[in-house]
């Protein structure tokens, strides 16, 4: 099957990737910008700021005022967006290939000149809208701080993962503009970002507009390096949350090796395995033939200092949780001692292959990729040899993996029930 | 940091490229099955979207949620597999199978790769063709969705969108409960109500299929007979569309969450059905109001007061009148007043045109979008379905951009005027009561029930 993503590779003087990939059979263009830093390079004391400073990127830079950016993109029939994760922050725009050129000046000017528009009253504004993301999508929602919990009972207090994307309250609180102000100089310069172009458009006159928006934008200083010592192991952690739910769930979560890592493919077919469509393992042993529980997941969160492997299943009602742990890690020692048919491996590739072809029929999701593979592996054309990762895959490797990271170390257990029920948690010795 | 030219002027766009609208090709299999094909070579990728004249519309509240029973037994046992040899097998050839209900339809939509369409088409076939309904598997399902909706009732939009269904439409109204069913109404539908549902509405003269990707329809026709074409042949009548439900003088129903950090809000009422003649100026109106960022709702909650993370509207357009409805989750304190910005803007919308300024961002943000809705073979299906299930005529998507371009300030006008109602809302809250509940009477919107 044709995975190749055609693309060709330009590095500004000033340090900005540049990557450019062709597709005329859609009247669209996709621009996005990786910039390399995410939450990981946030400091104890000022959690949330990245994903704090995505927001201000949005609210008008010298010669593109405050409102402008969304008004303009709408105008022309563009959408446009942004996310930050814990290793980076990305900006996109997918609009009309004729409009190329106005999402290039928009990204340009934020780039070069966001800081002369900066002002107390946007980032004061900005926080609030933040502060009610984080109670909209955190607070008031059930189960809502169970991952930040377990990152912060997985990951020592100053390591970069301790703390989640959104942030903590009181950190959001304490931003200021001087923060603002350092924070832009240092992660959002050129030699810190790549940007792709992708869609109907030439190559050659995508270099040229590039050029011309953001060749004269100065290089900035080196962005610090983020350093972590690797965490092992954290003695395997029990903790118990009391929630405004009906249904008590489990979250398991171990260390696992980083994102292309040896074992992270491994880990995406195990996740497979225990847990995707209906016939998983532990969807077959817990939800369809003992009916204890609601439903089961299983993911590798592939992150570039080190991932996190979880297994979450939310029990049926009164359902205790030690018996769905018990239940998984026996799932997890018979996968660990080999048993893992060829039928599952077949199924797990099949799967994961899909998805991955599914991705790239977006423009914006193989734009998206291209980044991604150029930040983590350094090669913007990593696709094949990521589908390779998957193809390559035995039995053996995902019994090696699921024994090394798994079943080799105890994993933070986390059980969110009913208020007053503690008694449905997972054993807390 | 200065610039070595003027970069105060945002450069100039041209006119957008063609939108060249998928072509269809049409085709009636043996028992009257109808099928359109759209041929997208390029990644080995078929969709197919195999779309049943009957869904949820078809019950009244007591029997609601069981359309989507029907739609998840579907695959839960048929005469050749058993749940589980089911799920094994569509699993090993990667394809993905979902099979939902909606208000209008129930869609069995199949996604799998090109070379193993054969064998995927022969699953999706055994669960319209043949499915059995087993006792033991329906008392599963039945218990996972009382299960599901205890889990819903926790999280404050879903109980917000129950209450806004069962006020604005009230008990004798199809729309006055969720697709999902109540407690109640699920715990009383057996494994009889779900057959008897599939053997009156399941037939292939009350359905369609649409296919998309890299397919040779000369191909695919013989394998649908082979498949597809053992479906008994029927025609039955699809269930009539609902109609309009009484209107009520506006009314706040406040829904109790102790300790809530933030206020759940859903206003509306029942609107107009799919084949309203206001459709092009009502897309307008909702973009303007609260269909995009910069849509008045998300500008003045958001941006100008950081009440929330974020506001909007829509139009649930369906064969009945759907409804409107508007919403936000807003930090408590502010709840009155984010209140009386919601009737504010409905009021605002109806009483002056929109201005030239946002009358031309909404058309072309509408009108330019087009082509995103059409990038994968996936959204191709849904968008050629929703064509063919609302009637909407073989030039729909060809007269798309023109029709929206052409939509004036007058008409939205004139559509607001018609199809929104701020004497007769439902203004649904659902928050921390002991905090909200006296402001909110103080505002004059009307009277405060709790549901």
């Amino acid at each position: 099957m044709r995975v190749d993503l055609p693309h060709e590779v330009h590095t500004l003087d000033n340090g900005l990737r540049v990557i450019v990939h062709e597709d005329p059979s859609v009247p669209l263009v996709a621009v996005n910008v990786w910039y390399h830093v995410g939450s990981k390079n946030e400091r104890p004391g000022r959690t949330g700021f990245a994903h704090l400073f995505e927001h201000l990127m949005f609210e008008g830079s010298a010669h593109a005022p405050e409102g402008m950016f969304d008004t303009l993109l709408e105008s022309v029939g563009g959408v446009n967006n942004g996310s930050t994760s814990p290793d980076r922050t990305n900006y996109y725009e997918m609009l009309p290939a004729s409009a190329l050129e106005l999402a290039l000046w928009l990204e340009a000017d934020r780039m070069g000149w966001l800081l002369p528009a900066m002002t107390r009253e946007k980032l004061d504004a900005q926080r609030d809208v933040v502060k009610n993301e984080r109670r909209q999508s955190y607070e008031n929602r059930p189960y809502g701080l169970a991952f930040e919990t377990i990152l912060a009972a997985l990951f020592p207090p100053d390591h970069p993962y301790h703390w989640p994307v959104i942030g903590y309250m009181a950190d959001l609180d304490a931003a200021t503009l001087d923060d603002v102000h350092e924070f832009f100089r240092t992660y959002y310069a050129p030699n810190n970002a790549s940007l792709v172009v992708a869609g109907s458009v030439d190559g050659a006159r995508v270099l040229s507009l590039v050029e011309r928006y953001f060749g004269e934008i100065p290089r900035g200083p080196q962005a610090p390096e983020v350093r972590a010592t690797p965490v092992v192991s954290n003695g395997g952690r029990r903790l118990v949350l009391e929630d405004d739910v009906r249904l008590p769930r489990l979250y398991l979560a171990w260390h696992s090796p980083a994102y292309f890592a040896e074992g992270d493919a491994a880990l995406d077919a195990a996740a497979t395995i225990l847990a995707e469509g209906k016939a998983s393992r532990l969807h077959r042993a817990l939800v369809y033939e003992r009916g204890v529980a609601q439903d089961v997941q299983a993911f590798q969160d592939s992150r570039k200092l080190g991932s996190i492997f979880f297994v979450v299943v939310t029990a049926r009602p009164e359902v205790p949780l030690a018996e769905l742990e018990r239940e998984t890690l026996q799932q997890l020692e018979a996968i660990a001692a080999g048993d893992v048919a060829a039928g599952e491996v077949e199924r797990a590739r099949n799967r994961i292959e899909t998805a991955f072809v599914d991705e790239l029929q977006h423009l914006l999701g193989r734009a998206d990729r291209l980044n991604l593979y150029a930040y983590y592996t350094g090669d913007p054309g990593y696709a094949i040899s990521d589908l390779e990762r998957y193809r390559r895959l035995e039995a053996g490797d995902i019994a090696t993996a699921v024994r090394r990271w798994l079943v080799g170390a105890p994993p933070v257990a986390l059980s969110v029930v009913p208020r007053g029920r503690l008694d449905l948690a997972a054993g807390t010795a | 940091m200065s610039s070595t030219f003027d970069r105060t002027a945002p450069p100039t766009v041209g006119p957008p490229p063609a939108v060249v609208p998928p072509a269809v090709e049409r085709h009636r299999l043996h028992n009257g099955l109808d099928v359109l094909v759209v041929r997208r070579p390029g990644l080995p990728i078929v969709d197919l979207r195999l779309v049943v004249r009957a869904g949820a519309a078809a019950d009244l509240p007591e029997r609601a949620g069981r359309a989507s029973l029907v739609a998840e037994m579907l695959d839960e046992g048929t005469r050749r597999y058993t749940a589980i040899e089911f799920a094994e097998a569509l699993d090993r050839l990667g394809a993905e199978l979902e099979i939902a209900a909606n208000w209008d339809a129930t869609v069995l939509s199949l996604h799998v790769l090109r070379s193993r369409l054969e064998p995927a088409l022969d699953l999706m076939a055994e669960t319209v063709v043949r499915p059995t309904f087993p006792e033991v598997e329906m008392r599963r399902v039945r218990d996972e969705r009382l299960a599901d909706l205890a889990r819903q009732r926790q999280e404050p939009r879903f109980l917000a969108h129950e209450t806004f269904c069962a006020v604005a439409y009230g008990q004798g109204h199809p729309y006055g409960a969720t697709l999902s069913g109540t407690p109640e109404s699920v715990q009383a539908i057996g494994r009889d109500e779900v057959e008897a549902f599939y053997r009156q509405h399941f037939r292939p003269g009350n359905a369609f299929l649409v296919a998309v990707g890299d397919v040779d329809p000369a191909e695919l026709f013989p394998l649908l007979e082979r498949t597809l074409g053992a479906w008994e042949p029927a025609t039955p009548a699809p269930p009539a569309p609902p109609g309009r439900p009484a209107a009520r003088p506006t009314t706040i129903f406040l829904v109790d969450r102790p300790g809530a950090a933030q206020s759940e809000i859903q206003v509306g009422h029942a609107a107009v059905p799919r084949a309203t003649p206001d459709f092009f100026p009502l897309l307008v109106l909702n973009t303007v109001l609260g269909g995009a960022f910069t849509s008045r709702l998300n500008m003045a909650l958001r941006e100008e007061r950081g009440y929330t993370y974020g506001a909007g509207s829509r139009f649930d357009f369906r064969l009945g009148p759907g409804p409107f409805v508007a919403s936000s989750a807003v930090f408590t304190g502010v709840t009155d007043d984010a209140l009386r910005i919601f009737v504010d803007e409905i009021r605002r919308i109806r009483e002056e045109p929109v201005t030239a300024d946002e009358l031309e961002r909404a058309r072309n943000y509408v009108a330019l979008g087009l082509p995103r809705q059409l990038e994968t073979t996936g959204q191709i299906a849904r968008t050629i379905a929703d064509i063919e299930l609302y009637g909407l005529g073989d030039d729909y998507l060809a007269r798309f951009i023109q029709r929206v371009r052409a939509v004036t300030a007058e008409e939205v006008l004139r559509a607001a005027r018609s199809h929104l109602d701020p004497e007769h809302m439902a203004l649904v809250v659902v928050g921390d009561r002991e905090r909200i509940e006296e402001p909110l009477r103080t505002l004059g919107l009307g009277p405060v029930e709790m549901p």
